[in-house]
């Protein structure tokens, strides 16, 4: 009986298994965004919800089509503070995943080397941090980075900076990238890491054996093997961090534009559901080809 | 891999970026003075006070209900999904159901957290305690289930197929053999999810109402405020718990490998 091999959970319970968390993700994952696309096309209105209903029962199909409107959509094209958000965070990502690369490849590829009784414990300590929160991690910055915060102490101290001088990075985009960069750190290496440890040396060996240069042999052979690791790490860190509100919240000047913050300003400040609305669907649409290639990436994992 | 010498470097480097930013943070929580430039001697009494502080203890009480209720459902719900896809060969939608999986992980949490709040206003429900512990749930399982999944692939089935052909019914043989078996990874997502609860300040912020402020919402709306060492004190305590959890984990997972390891070791002798 290979059917009940392959499914052991055969009879009513079998389907039960699927169903369950499927109906639960069809309700509170695919169908906000239904929600998000239709409330989008509605009007602004003083009221509770400060919208106006686009559909008002399943009757009213026919009013709902005349009805949509773009206007928030033509509102953010017009407004070139919204498009500037959009070009700044997405400039913003690329840098960080570029910095994030250049500082996680190193400490992957150290760690891919190392003896392999370390390597969990390394592992461990990269995942560690991890664990503590976000928002801890981006507070710690904050008393390091102030203007009268602890590297102003220290560069004084080592006499890097005059009595009177003070490091103006605190809420500048050097900041952000900071924040950025040690919060998302774990989630580039762990993906490199794990592509790194899996390759066979003994390619390395052969390269060497053959006289090419150890330099060469890197971008020859030991890159492209990490490529996936590579694209992993790097979506799993660019997609979020287009969005990202409290890094450049809490750590970002008034001139750091990122997406995240005005979609939060315009929801909680301005309380412009219908527009805070449209600014999610677009930025949904932007991020929609990188979270494409993660979703392949990680099936060919698989 | 060859090693090179400047590995070492590399690592003690990154692991100094990493860690010395959450220990000063830690020290800090332990200084007299309420400047966090000054060191003002070793004291305590930020730990007191935030004792004393009311509204950060019900967000703190709050906060560990969530995180348990929502990591509790997110695990079977998790573990569900990660049968479906590693076991289900097919099934209508699957390409769907896999794509819902995986997108929450990497979704901007802002985008999440407006879409979940517009669907709990368009069904008239009251924002609080259990709008937030849903969304919380709805990530936590795709998380669980990307833990599970992986422990699955990587599974024997012949002990199951064995219980199967001594007639053990699928249910039971799930939970006799299946399930103890992928016991470490289901912990393992658990304990993820409860951290991930713990953290979330975004998706918390959209979907919560009155009543149910979480300890991040408590800690940001402070933070906005400016430093202080009072946020440091719980800061620490968060990071205690968090550190002794995982590396408990961490432990009992290994002493478990030992003894499956030697158990197998012992089985396989006996059969000789």
């Amino acid at each position: 009986m290979a059917e009940t091999a392959t499914n052991p959970n055969a009879g009513p319970a079998r389907w039960l298994v699927v169903a369950v968390p499927y109906i639960w993700l069809l309700l509170f994952f695919a169908a906000p965004f239904l929600i998000i696309l239709k409330i989008s096309l509605s009007d602004t209105a003083i009221a509770m919800p400060p919208y106006t209903p686009v559909l008002e029962g399943l009757g009213a199909l026919g009013d709902f089509v005349s009805q949509l409107d773009f206007e928030n959509y033509t509102f953010l094209m017009e407004d070139p503070l919204y498009i500037d958000s959009y070009l700044s965070s997405l400039r913003m990502a690329f840098i960080s995943t570029l910095l994030l690369l250049l500082i996680g490849y190193p400490m992957a590829l150290a760690m891919a080397r190392a003896p392999t009784g370390w390597r969990p414990t390394l592992v461990m300590m990269v995942i560690l941090p991890f664990w503590t929160s976000f928002l801890i991690r981006v507070y710690a910055w904050i008393g390091i980075l102030k203007p009268e915060g602890l590297l102003t102490v220290l560069l004084q101290a080592i006499g890097l900076l005059g009595p009177g001088e003070q490091v103006q990075i605190f809420r500048t985009d050097t900041a952000v990238f900071i924040g950025i960069v040690y919060s998302y750190l774990p989630f580039m290496v762990l993906p490199l890491y794990s592509a790194l440890e899996k390759m066979d040396a003994t390619l390395l060996e052969a390269a060497n054996d053959l006289g090419c240069p150890p330099l060469k042999a890197f971008w020859r052979i030991t890159f492209p093997l990490s490529l996936p690791g590579v694209i992993a790490g790097s979506m799993i860190c660019f997609i979020p961090i287009t969005g990202e509100f409290v890094i450049p919240d809490l750590l970002g000047g008034a001139e750091t534009l990122m997406i995240g913050k005005t979609l939060w300003t315009e929801f909680f400040g301005n309380r412009d559901w219908p527009l805070a609305s449209a600014v999610a669907v677009l930025l949904l649409l932007v991020l929609v080809i990188p979270i494409v290639i993660f979703q392949n990436q990680q099936q060919k994992v698989r | 891999m060859k090693s090179s010498r400047f590995d070492p470097v590399i690592l003690t480097l990154g692991f100094a970026f990493l860690y010395i930013p959450i220990i000063i943070l830690v020290i800090y929580s332990f200084n007299a003075s309420r400047l966090v430039t000054v060191w003002g001697g070793f004291s305590l009494q930020w730990y007191s006070a935030m004792w004393s502080n009311e509204g950060l203890m019900d967000a703190a009480w709050v906060t560990a209900r969530v995180a348990i209720l929502s990591a509790t459902i997110g695990t079977v719900l998790g573990t569900m999904a990660a049968l479906s896809l590693v076991r289900y060969a097919r099934f209508p939608g699957k390409t769907l159901f896999s794509g819902m999986i995986y997108a929450p992980l990497v979704m901007p949490e802002v985008i999440t957290g407006l879409s979940l709040l517009l669907l709990f206003v368009a069904l008239n429900v009251d924002r609080g305690f259990w709008t937030v512990t849903i969304a919380h749930t709805t990530f936590s399982m795709c998380y669980v289930a990307i833990v599970v999944q992986s422990r699955l692939l990587t599974f024997d089935r012949s002990l199951e197929e064995a219980a199967q052909d001594l007639g053990c019914p699928p249910v039971k043989t799930f939970f006799r053999i299946t399930l103890p078996l992928i016991m470490p990874a289901v912990v393992a997502g658990w304990m993820l999810a409860f951290t991930l609860s713990l953290d979330d300040l975004v998706i918390a912020s959209f979907t919560t109402g009155p009543g149910a402020t979480t300890l991040p919402i408590k800690i940001y709306s402070q933070v906005r405020l400016g430093v202080t060492p009072e946020i440091n004190a719980i800061c620490t305590i968060l990071i205690g718990l968090v550190t002794i959890g995982v590396i408990a984990a961490s432990i009992t997972s290994k002493r478990a490998e030992l003894r499956r390891i030697r158990d197998e070791h012992v089985a396989l002798r006996g059969a000789a």
